[in-house]
Formats: structure tokens, C-alpha cells, sequence
């Protein structure tokens, strides 16, 4: 009796060490040869994590400018930033920079920096290849899937198409998907998310992003406040896309959708200090 | 506290908990229902019903009803098309009710079946003296005194159902209170503590009742032995 | 078994009538299972390709052992800081002290009534805003949630446990001059908590099943690595159903161990009462205070409100 009511402690306590280690590393101090880049982890076409291997056009641009500032890929220490961490990371110092979809707003501007930015994207729509959908206006009457919480989708409904069907969804993968089954019309969000979205293997030919762009939304590069790195990192951005690697990056990540960017805004132009 | 309270004519928050209540309430129907029929199935004489029964009840309560409720409005309709009517956002809703049901029957039959053992043999046995054949004992005898001995783990499955309502929100269920409550303190990031403990506290008031009146209900009704 | 109270033991007409009735069941059961198959097989859900990736290593290793890992993470830590949390609480609830009593009964009955997934929803944003803490706050935002609801839980297993214990327990423990609080620290706690293992493997099932709704924050767990990995794949559903998969397998199990913790606790109770094979009078089998039968199943508050 006595010797079962041991094992049960001593089986909690094993339990209790065991969750113990187990969330001891990966506080992610990096040495100093080391670079910690923040990405999505789950956005296919920008920042996306397959086992040991980090794709995306984000993931692309981040690997360019550490290189050219002196870190070569094997030093860049991937790290997940999801869009609610993002400034809190950059102030916590957790990362040295973020590539990860992150718009430049003034109110963000306040509390971390910006470098770039190195796209210029703006909220479009995703539909099916054959689909007569061509702007917001065509929506009224038609399925809109976005993202539980984001304004996108209630702006097209607002200035745009105010008989539209919403739903809302825990993420934008979701809404692809259920637009591969035929029962949403259009997804909305930033284009080169859906452009990198349709690229995806199983959506080959399926999906075309409708290339009517209707806000701007400036990607920059996430760097904690009072950062002196902005001049370097832009040359690096400009550099990239003189040599034509950024032109290379966008194509081979948003391939077989026929997706260009708009040209007015693309590529950037950049100063050499802080956006 | 008036920009505590701006929130209210920005939001529907009573709206919102509205939804709640209207998922509950048709998600408890179906549950109900479809549990009382579980609960038949495992306590017939017959192998393979007891068997559906079980497996039905081992499956489902043990899957997370994120998954259920997911797998509702990505795969059933969005992949194989599976329309329940209504409007575009009323399918949504109903699939939701579908998924709560279908998650909470599973509880609602251990909760009969609970009952059903508070039931002494006698009873059965009397019944069976007076000639009735297994459906009508169950019907006339043995149900009505397992009703009331389930009227505890019932009730504590009704709450667990009101709080459960919120996972809606992973069915496209848009206007619900976690939903609401998403956006809330998304775009109200100075006030995030009050927006959550209102939504918090709606939730106590609708449930304490609700626990409060079980326990009334099954001193109430307790069957006398 | 519940079944002998329904009806007695059958005679040779009654067999073949239920042999009959077996067999429709059986026939439905399987009608019912080749509906559901042959309905994802005309909808092209059957097809080997959209299987076989889940019999592959590299999407286990990158995927779903990932996945599994955070939630088991989430999990265990998750119950651990249920039972502390419940530990005080429950004590504070048997408190004579009226303000520690009244405290932490609000504290519990607030808890169990607000759902997870607010809470969840709620800590994500206060932790990673508000707060602005370091490391995977989703994960710290989860096991939060976990614990303040589950510990609730627990804590009213603990009072249960202790109110259910036999009066003598604590009459005993004053009678040999140990104080109120003394008793229930070595006396009476201890039994009320070897009691409550089967309903804490229970609690453990709700709570891995809880830890899903991490899914809506981006917790990285293994709903969530399985909605990931399908997307770009186009398998979503086949993705749900192994995800469901692991779940049923790992909450089934526990479900078992918690049936034979209990039976084990319940025939110790036995023999205690009869008297006769239980020599070691100072360990008093701790009655199995609280049903068996619905600890896996409430998936909330697993002994009625009292």
C-alpha cells in the first residue's frame, strides 16, 4: 500500500521534472557569429518551415541582406514571429530583425524601426482561374473567406460589395482550401500572401490572384528602435534588386500563378536610413 | 470608463452572447436526443448496439471538439459539399450546432447511463413482473428514475455545452462571444483586461444559475429509496 | 454491468430473437461505415495519395511528432499546475478562516464557469501586449488558461475528496493531538489525493484535449502542424482524421489506466472493509470517493456542484 502511493508521488514528480527540461533550452541566445531572423513559420510562398527547411520569398530576402551583412545561411538562426508577437520580440530582443509580411504603420513605427521597405503589396483578391471575378465591386452576392479578426475582409464589404457573403476562418490556408472545394469565390489579403498561397503544389494552375490591387501595404524589415542598421540593410535590398535576385525570388516563389506585382510600387525605392 | 464603455456601442456584445445561447439551446436538443438514444443502445441486450454505442461514445469523447467542429465546416462542407441550408452564414451555424450535438451526445449518453446505474434492480425486476417487455420497462419504469438520478452529470454537461459554444468560433461562427471578444482586444489593446473580465462575467452569470439550478432541481426530484 | 438490471437472463426464444437483432445491428453498423467510406471515395477523398504522405517519416518528423511534442508540452504542464493550483485552492475552500474560504471559492467557481477558450484568446493578447513577455507566449498562454480552469477542477476534487472521507479520519487525527490543519495535511489530504487519481488521469484527457484550442492562437500543436502540413498538400481532411487519430489513441489509453487505477483503488477499499486482508491498519484504503464512471467523460466538473 505504502509502496504504491511512492510510486504515485514519485510518478508525478517524474512527470513534473520531465515538463520541466522539456521548456528548459531554446531561449534563443544566439553566440555572436549568429544572426536571429524572424519569420513566418506558416505562410507558404513567404515564410514557411518544412522540417529543417525555411522557404518564401521573405525567407529569401532575410538570407540576402544577412549575407550581406556578413552572415552566411548556415549562421541565420530561424525563429517564429507570429503577426501579435512581432514588436514584442523585436523589443525583448529576441530577434535582430523580422522579415515576416510586417507593414510599416506609424503606430508600430513608435515603439520598433523599420528598415526598406523591400515590397510594396496591396490587398487584392484570390479566385479560381475561370473565375469573372475581377475586382471587389464583382463580389456582391459571392463567397469571401478571410481571417477571423482581420478588417480585410469587412473593408471590401464596407466600400466595395455590400451584399457579400463573410466567412471567417482560423487562417488564410483554411480559406485556400475551402476555395479549392469549390464553396468560397474569393479569398482576400495582401496579393503576394495569395499569390504565394496559389503557388502551392496541390493549387498548381487552380488559383490566379485577380491583380487589382486596392490598398498599399509597404513590407519592411523589423528592427528594434534606435537601430543603426537600416542604411546597411537597405543598400543590401537595393543591391538585390539591381543584381535581379529580387525579380529571381518573387518569380520562383509565386510561380505558376502568373502573379506580377503591381509595377508602380514595385520594386521599391529606398533612402538609406529608417523608414 | 467612457472609453471602457464605448465598446458597447461599438460591439454587440449582448448579441454576441446571444449566439451562445441559441447554440446551446439547439446543440442541447440534438444532444439530448441523439444521447438518450446512445444510452438505449448501450444498455440493450444486443451485442452489436451495445458495441455501436460504445464505439460511437470511445470516439467521440475522445477527440477534441476543435477538431469535430473543424472538421465540420473544412471537410464536410468544404471539401465534400455538405450544405445544411439557411443562408450563407446560417449553414455555418447550423454545422456548429451539428458538431456541439454530436460532441455533447456522447457525454449526455455516459450521463443517462449514469443514471440508469442509480436505478435499483428491483425496480427492473418489478417491472418485468408486471409483465412489461424491455422497451416499455424502460420507457415507464427505468428512464423516468435514470432521468432524474442523470439530472446532475445532465446539468454538468449543460455547462460544459454553454462554455463549449464558444469553440464556434473555429466554425466560421463569426458573431459569437470568443470571436467578438477576438476582435475586441484586437483593436482595443489599452483596455484588454475589463473587455475580457465583461465577457467572463457573462459567462458566470448565465452558468451559476444554470449550476444552481441542477442542484436544486436533483434535491427536488431525487427519488425517495 | 447495467444490462442485467434491464432484463433477464434470456431463454432459447429470446437468444434467436436477439442472435436476429444482432445481426441487423451488426449489418447497419457496417452499412453505416461503407456509407461514410464509399461517400469520401466518390468525393475523391479515398485516394492513396491523399493517405500515403501520413505513412511517410519525414511527415511525421517535421509535422506531426513536432506537434505532439507541444502538446503533450502544453499538457503536462498544464496538470501539473492544475494539481498546485488545485492543492491550494481546495485547501483554501476547507479553510475555517472565512475570507481564505470566501477567496478562494470565488476564485473556483469563477474559473469554472468562464471557457477556455476566452481565457486562452484573453492571455494570448495580455501576455505577449500587455505584459510583453519573452519566449512562446502562445504556449504560456494555453497552459494559463489550462491550469486556472482545470485547477478549479481540481480543487473541487480535492474539497469532495476530503468531505468524502470517513469522519473518524480527522477524529482520530485530533484525538493523537494533531492540530485541524495538521490532520488535514497528513491525514486527510493525502488520502483525498490517492482517491482522486483516477479522476486526474481524467482531467488529464480534458486537458490534452483543451490544449487544441491553442490551434486558434497559432500554438504550434499538432492540430494545428496537421492543418499546416495539409494545406499546401490538399488533404485537409484525411489531415483532421489522423490528427483525431492520435488523439482518440492517447485519450483511450488513459481512459483505461484511469478504469484500472480505480478498479485497484476500489478493491483496496474492499478489502479494508471487510476487514479481514487488510493488516496495514495505518494506510486506510481511501474509499473511492468519486464515481468512476464519468471521469473521462465530464469533460467538465467531474463530481457534482454539492
Amino acid at each position: 500500500m505504502r509502496k504504491n502511493r511512492l510510486g504515485a508521488v514519485a510518478a508525478m514528480a517524474a512527470v513534473a521534472a520531465l515538463a520541466l527540461t522539456s521548456c528548459g533550452g531554446g531561449s534563443g541566445e544566439g553566440d555572436a557569429e549568429s544572426i536571429r531572423i524572424g519569420i513566418k513559420f506558416d505562410q507558404p510562398g513567404l515564410g514557411f518551415k518544412d522540417g529543417n527547411n525555411y522557404t518564401g520569398f521573405d525567407v529569401d530576402v532575410a538570407k540576402y541582406v544577412a549575407n550581406e551583412l556578413g552572415y552566411a545561411e548556415e549562421n541565420i538562426e530561424w525563429v517564429s514571429a507570429p503577426s501579435a508577437n512581432r514588436e514584442t520580440m523585436l523589443q525583448n530582443d529576441q530577434v535582430d530583425m523580422i522579415f515576416a509580411t510586417y507593414s510599416i504603420t506609424e503606430e508600430r513605427n513608435k515603439v520598433v524601426d523599420f528598415a526598406g521597405p523591400y515590397f510594396v503589396a496591396g490587398q487584392d483578391l484570390l479566385v479560381a482561374t475561370d473565375s469573372d471575378i475581377a475586382s471587389p465591386e464583382d463580389l456582391n452576392g459571392k463567397n469571401l473567406c478571410s481571417v477571423t479578426g482581420s478588417t480585410s475582409a469587412q473593408k471590401v464589404k464596407d466600400n466595395y460589395a455590400e451584399n457579400t457573403n463573410l466567412q471567417e476562418l482560423p487562417g488564410y490556408a483554411e480559406c485556400v482550401t475551402q476555395m479549392g472545394g469549390g464553396t468560397i469565390d474569393a479569398v482576400t489579403t495582401d496579393d503576394i500572401i495569395l499569390a504565394g498561397l496559389a503557388a502551392q503544389p496541390a493549387y498548381q494552375g487552380k488559383f490566379k490572384v485577380a491583380g487589382a490591387p486596392f490598398s498599399e501595404e509597404n513590407y519592411g524589415v523589423g528592427l528594434p528602435d534606435g537601430t543603426d542598421k537600416c542604411g546597411d540593410i537597405n543598400a543590401a535590398i537595393t543591391k538585390m534588386i539591381e543584381s535581379g535576385a529580387w525579380e529571381e525570388a518573387l518569380t520562383a516563389n509565386t510561380e505558376g500563378t502568373g502573379y506580377t506585382p503591381n509595377s508602380e510600387t514595385n520594386p521599391p525605392e529606398l533612402s538609406d536610413t529608417c523608414a | 470608463m467612457d472609453n471602457y464603455l464605448s465598446i458597447f456601442t461599438e460591439y454587440d456584445v449582448p448579441g454576441a452572447f446571444w449566439v451562445n445561447i441559441q447554440l446551446t439551446f439547439w446543440a442541447a436538443l440534438g444532444a439530448l436526443l441523439l444521447g438518450t438514444v446512445l444510452a438505449l443502445l448501450r444498455i440493450s441486450p444486443v451485442a452489436s448496439f451495445r458495441a455501436i454505442g460504445a464505439s460511437y461514445v470511445n470516439l467521440i469523447r475522445n477527440t477534441p471538439l476543435t477538431i469535430i467542429i473543424l472538421f465540420g465546416v473544412l471537410a464536410l462542407y468544404g471539401q465534400l459539399g455538405f450544405n445544411l441550408g439557411g443562408d450563407f452564414q446560417g449553414n455555418f451555424f447550423r454545422l456548429a450546432v451539428m458538431g456541439l450535438a454530436l460532441y455533447h451526445a456522447a457525454f449526455v449518453c455516459e450521463a443517462i447511463r449514469s443514471g440508469v446505474n442509480t436505478v435499483p434492480l428491483g425496480q427492473a425486476e418489478a417491472a418485468r413482473a408486471i409483465g412489461l417487455s424491455f422497451l416499455p420497462a424502460a420507457r415507464e419504469v427505468i428512464l423516468p428514475q435514470a432521468f432524474r438520478g442523470a439530472i446532475v452529470p445532465l446539468g454538468n454537461t449543460l455547462i460544459a455545452l454553454i462554455k463549449n459554444s464558444t469553440v464556434a468560433a473555429v466554425g466560421s461562427v463569426a458573431t459569437e462571444a470568443s470571436s467578438t471578444m477576438k476582435t475586441m482586444i484586437e483593436f482595443r489593446a489599452d483596455i484588454v483586461i475589463p473587455i475580457f473580465l465583461t465577457f467572463a462575467v457573462g459567462f458566470v452569470i448565465i452558468v451559476i444559475p444554470v449550476g444552481l439550478l441542477t442542484t436544486w432541481l436533483s434535491k427536488k426530484l431525487a427519488v425517495a429509496r | 454491468m447495467s444490462a442485467s438490471i434491464l432484463f433477464d437472463t434470456p431463454g432459447p426464444k429470446a437468444r434467436r430473437n436477439i442472435l436476429a437483432i444482432n445481426v441487423v445491428g451488426a449489418l447497419i453498423a457496417a452499412g453505416l461505415l461503407a456509407w461514410i467510406i464509399f461517400g469520401l471515395a466518390n468525393k475523391d477523398q479515398m485516394q492513396p495519395s491523399q493517405w500515403d504522405d501520413f505513412i511517410e517519416g519525414s511527415t511525421w518528423a517535421n509535422y506531426l511528432l513536432p506537434g505532439l511534442l507541444n502538446t503533450l508540452k502544453a499538457a503536462v504542464l498544464g496538470i501539473v499546475g492544475s494539481v498546485i493550483f488545485g492543492l491550494i485552492f481546495g485547501v483554501g475552500r476547507l479553510s475555517q478562516n472565512k475570507l481564505i474560504n470566501g477567496f478562494s471559492t470565488v476564485v473556483v467557481e469563477f474559473f469554472r464557469a468562464v471557457p477556455v477558450l476566452l481565457m486562452i484568446v484573453f492571455f494570448n493578447v495580455f501576455f505577449s501586449r500587455s505584459l510583453q513577455l519573452p519566449g512562446d507566449t502562445a504556449l504560456w498562454a494555453v497552459v494559463a488558461a489550462l491550469v486556472f480552469y482545470n485547477g478549479s477542477v481540481v480543487a473541487e476534487l480535492v474539497r469532495s475528496g476530503v468531505h468524502n472521507l470517513p469522519k473518524g479520519q480527522r477524529e482520530a487525527g485530533i484525538a493523537i493531538g494533531l492540530t485541524r490543519g495538521q490532520s488535514l495535511r497528513f491525514i486527510e489530504i493525502p488520502q483525498a489525493l490517492v482517491a482522486m487519481l483516477p479522476a486526474l488521469i481524467g482531467q488529464f484527457i480534458v486537458i490534452l484535449k483543451d490544449s487544441a484550442l491553442g490551434y486558434i492562437i497559432s500554438f504550434n500543436e499538432l492540430l494545428f502542424f496537421a492543418r499546416t502540413y495539409s494545406s499546401p498538400n490538399g488533404n485537409v481532411l484525411q489531415a483532421l482524421i489522423v490528427a483525431a487519430a492520435i488523439f482518440i489513441l492517447i485519450n483511450f489509453t488513459l481512459g483505461k489506466i484511469a478504469e484500472i487505477v480505480s478498479r485497484r483503488l476500489g478493491s483496496r477499499e474492499k478489502k479494508d472493509k471487510t476487514g479481514g486482508q487488510a493488516p496495514q491498519a495505518a494506510v486506510v484504503g481511501a474509499p473511492s470517493v468519486l464515481p468512476v464512471e464519468p471521469t473521462p467523460n465530464a469533460e467538465d466538473e467531474p463530481n457534482p456542484r454539492s
